[in-house]
């Protein structure tokens, strides 16, 4: 974080009279890691005290079962409430495919962040004559790639919450909406981060170009994005996928 | 010894260090970021120290009105937390930065800037907690803050919103703070300073450093739900939605157990580096230390339950901590017993630090034995929110933490200030701190057994507690004339002390090799390291080769003049520490019911914010 390799890193090299680090690793890196791990108890906690709470709610809606709210009865299909009408008849919120969907999208963002580091580590040598090759060779557009997935993955929790909200699930109706809201919230706005974080490395690439040394900057970039893309895989599992 | 080569740290203050208040505003040498937490964290000290005055004050003896419940729930809940959050995670700050750079032969830590934004956010969350006091609106929930009761249903007042953020903010500076130590020990060692060799401070702070990093998130967590239904209306805590009753405090004791050891495992570093001075011989078993703190660390996390064996958690659960517990309790005695024998047969020489030293071994022995006590939950019963509790815990906590600290204090001090600590006052200070502490808690463990309770502010005469409390109250006064005579000692000897060489006390480890004070750049050459003990076993000049640091009249040379980059100072931490405490305080205004003035603030903090990190990243450190 404290460091001059963001302005430009060519200059920092040349005043470098410090001692070599002990792991000949850079210190963000370090630092990055130590992050993580602290992030991962942050999740943890998060996600046990959905865990916790699953099945606690005394009021639906629940993530995966229909409820009826005149007779407060739960069952796991619609013919389970017996007579209910329509208007207290609430299905499960949670919508598997749709969700399926955005983490299909997080996943290849992943990708594509791979790629983007492999074409800053690359940026030095010739560049390839035909014009796709350029373009897929070229940092900007796997940094455009990743930004634009990451934000796709925003705009299908966008999604999601407002049509929770209009099947009736506010972060306040009950445990499973607030412990739900607060944890994929939490994880949306690390999302968030991690988009301006990219747009953030476009600009440096808009303005001077991302050179090999470079690298560094954008593979810890990577390693937060690639967390928080885990972190989302484990959401996924444990909230949606087991019943 | 050869390292007494006074006429160089003579005049080494005055050539490198700019002084005034912008300097320490602006300041990112972590000597001088360690001295403003040092500073910062006495003043706290006597703050919270007034706190239990008045606490003692009260209970001096039955039905006495000083102050009223509602005032005494504030004073006993500022008292804990100014301690813990204020007092002692600060003063081991202090100590954090002002050593391990020098003990691991760095010139700075890894992030200075960081590290300079970490004690800025520590200062003003320290101020939201403290200052509404002074307008009785102080939380009034316990330092553990216990939810439900801390909701909005039971607590509606702005007392709780204060400890809530405050809180948030502190965990911001203490989890920066980690990162940037975590990465200045794995990588900024000096050639030869293998992890083996370092000295045990900087060990045991590395342990802590994990400790935060993987105990701060839950109380995060904690908190935000918190916050989250005091200012949202979610459900985290409330009862009649089906909310766990005890949700908050598994959270919180998986935070705060292994924030005890957070409190305690710097003290103990600090008394490996004392003893071993003062014995004239190197630490008994010095992996079996190191191993035994990694042990404590991990296993501190397994024994969180034993806070809530009267909750009512089931027989299984009861024995499981009951077991872990008594199990963390080994790795502690090993510890003990290690400091007996570093000592045994040594040549012992009895000055202040040394004093509090051995105290540390004698008065934490006492509170780990009350320790073990209720570490078996049948008895527990019989002492939780008792004042034996009470006595535990000041055991550990002043006889442990602040002993521990008092002895780095008086260690390190010539170091610091480049000036000695009268040891006659320090004697003194330490005679009375000793009598005074043992006086105030031994007889709360006679008055817990008898029945009394902790957090009452008050109690009928006649169920034989009046004897213990008159005890324990005079002892708190004496505890305060301690206080005096330590910052009588500390602020004379700053001014006037006498001037103290490099290596005072024929010290072993790689600190005591540069001069005192330390210039800016603490080593002129990154010395190379053959062994544990380098000053007992190599030479200091070979270490740090100091003619070529000094100019012909006998100065130290400047950073320049030896061509060694220095991080510019800068205010951008300062503002963005400034920035994000605003912007976590703004949802105050939610409670006020004022969401324009609540969103107005927040964004704006937000936006300005930003602004300084994009200016703080873009400029250049050095
Ligand atoms: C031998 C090691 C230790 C053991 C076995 C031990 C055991 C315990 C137990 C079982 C309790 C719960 C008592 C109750 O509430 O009924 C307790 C409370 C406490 N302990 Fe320890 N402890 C040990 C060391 C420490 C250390 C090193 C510290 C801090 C430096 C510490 C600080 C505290 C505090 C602050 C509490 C009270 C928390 C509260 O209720 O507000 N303990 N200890
Ligand atoms: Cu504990």
């Amino acid at each position: 974080m404290a460091s001059a390799a963001i302005p430009d890193p060519h200059h920092a090299a040349d005043a470098h009279s410090h001692p070599p680090t002990t792991t000949g690793l850079n210190h963000r890196k370090i630092a990055v890691w130590a992050f993580i791990g602290s992030e991962c108890m942050l999740f943890v906690s998060l996600i046990s005290t959905y865990l916790i709470y699953k099945g606690r709610s005394i009021a639906g809606p629940y993530p995966h079962e229909w409820w009826c709210r005149a007779t407060n009865t739960i069952g796991k299909t619609a013919a389970e409430l017996g007579t209910c009408a329509p208007a207290e008849t609430f299905k499960p919120i949670l919508n598997i495919p749709v969700t399926s969907a955005s983490t299909f999208v997080l996943l290849m963002s992943s990708l594509a962040m791979v790629l983007a580091l492999a074409a800053v580590e690359n940026a030095d040598k010739p560049k390839p004559t035909g014009t796709w090759e350029n373009i897929l060779r070229s940092s900007k557009t796997w940094l455009w790639v990743t930004a634009i997935l990451g934000t796709t993955f925003l705009g299908f929790q966008a999604y999601e919450f407002t049509s929770f909200v209009h099947e009736g699930l506010t972060i306040r109706t009950n445990l499973f909406g607030s412990s739900f809201f607060t944890l994929t919230g939490f994880h949306g706005a690390h999302v968030t981060v991690g988009v301006l974080w990219l747009l953030a490395l476009l600009g440096i690439d808009y303005k001077r170009g991302l050179k090999p040394a470079d690298a560094l900057n954008v593979d810890i970039a990577a390693l937060y994005w690639h967390f928080v893309d885990v972190v989302w895989i484990a959401i996924f599992t444990l909230l949606y996928l087991i019943q | 010894m050869a390292t007494m080569a006074a006429p160089i740290s003579a005049t080494s203050a005055e050539t490198s260090s700019p002084s005034g208040i912008w300097s320490w505003l602006t300041t990112v040498d972590h000597k001088r970021i360690g001295i403003l937490y040092l500073v910062t964290a006495v003043f706290f000290f006597c703050w919270g120290g007034l706190e239990a005055l008045v606490i003692r004050t009260q209970l001096i003896g039955p039905n006495m009105k000083i102050v009223n419940a509602e005032q005494y729930n504030q004073l006993f809940t500022m008292h804990g937390t100014t301690m813990v959050f204020l007092v002692i995670m600060p003063l081991s700050s202090a100590f954090f930065n002002f050593l391990i750079p020098l003990q691991i032969g760095a010139r700075d830590v890894a992030f200075p800037r960081l590290n300079a934004f970490s004690y800025w956010v520590f200062l003003f969350g320290g101020i939201v907690i403290t200052l509404p006091i002074l307008f009785g609106l102080a939380p009034n929930g316990g330092w553990f803050g216990y939810a439900p009761i801390t909701t909005m249903a039971y607590s509606s007042g702005y007392n709780i919103d204060y400890w809530v953020l405050g809180l948030q903010i502190l965990g911001v500076a203490s989890l920066a703070a980690a990162f940037n130590f975590i990465t200045t020990i794995i990588n900024m060692r000096a050639p030869g300073m293998h992890l083996m060799r370092m000295p045990i401070f900087t060990w045991m702070s590395f342990v802590v450093q994990f400790l935060v990093i993987l105990a701060f998130p839950v109380i995060t967590v904690a908190l935000v739900f918190l916050m989250f239904d005091r200012f949202f209306g979610t459900n985290f805590y409330t009862i009649a939605a089906g909310a766990d009753p005890l949700l908050w405090q598994h959270l919180f004791w998986i935070f705060g157990h292994p924030e005890v050891y957070i409190l305690i495992l710097p003290a103990f570093g600090l008394v490996s580096e004392v003893l071993p001075t003062f014995s004239k011989k190197p630490l008994f078993g010095y992996p079996v230390m190191v191993y035994s703190g990694m042990l404590i660390g991990f296993l501190g996390f397994g024994v969180w339950a034993h806070h809530m064996f009267s909750v009512g958690m089931g027989p299984v659960a009861d024995s499981v901590f009951s077991l872990t517990t008594m199990l963390i309790a080994i790795p502690t005695g090993v510890k003990i017993l290690n400091w007996v024998s570093t000592m045994w047969g040594g040549n012992i020489r009895f000055t202040t630090s040394m004093m509090f030293g051995i105290a540390l071994v004698a008065m934490f022995t006492v509170g780990g034995i009350s320790g073990i006590m209720h570490s078996s939950s049948p008895a527990d019963l019989q002492q939780t929110d008792s004042y034996f509790v009470v006595a535990h815990f000041h055991y550990v906590l002043f006889g442990g933490a602040v002993f521990g600290i008092m002895a780095g204090v008086y260690y390190y001090f010539p170091k610091m200030t480049g000036r000695m600590m009268s040891e006659t006052i320090g004697k003194w200070h330490f005679w009375v701190f000793f009598i005074a502490m043992n006086l105030t808690f031994f007889p709360m463990h006679f008055a817990g057994l008898y029945g009394m309770p902790r957090r009452i502010y008050t109690y009928d005469a006649g169920q034989g507690w009046e004897t213990f409390n008159v005890m324990s109250t005079a002892g708190a006064y004496l505890q305060a004339v301690g206080m005096l005579l330590f910052l009588y000692n500390f602020i004379t000897s700053w001014r006037s002390g006498p001037k103290a060489g490099n290596n005072p006390w024929g010290a072993p480890t790689l600190e005591w090799a540069l001069p005192s004070p330390v210039p800016d750049y603490n080593f002129a050459h990154i010395p190379t390291i053959t062994s544990r003990y380098p000053l007992w076993d190599q030479k200091a000049e070979e270490l740090v080769k100091s003619e070529s640091e000094t100019t012909i009249d006998g100065r130290l040379k400047t950073a320049k003049e030896l061509g060694i980059p220095m991080p510019f100072p800068t205010i951008r931490p300062l503002i963005a520490a400034l920035l994000m405490c605003t912007m976590i305080c703004s949802v105050l205004f939610i409670h006020a019911g004022n969401l324009p003035l609540a969103l107005t603030i927040g964004i704006a903090s937000f936006l300005g914010l930003t602004f300084t990190l994009v200016s703080w990243l873009t400029s250049a450190l050095e």
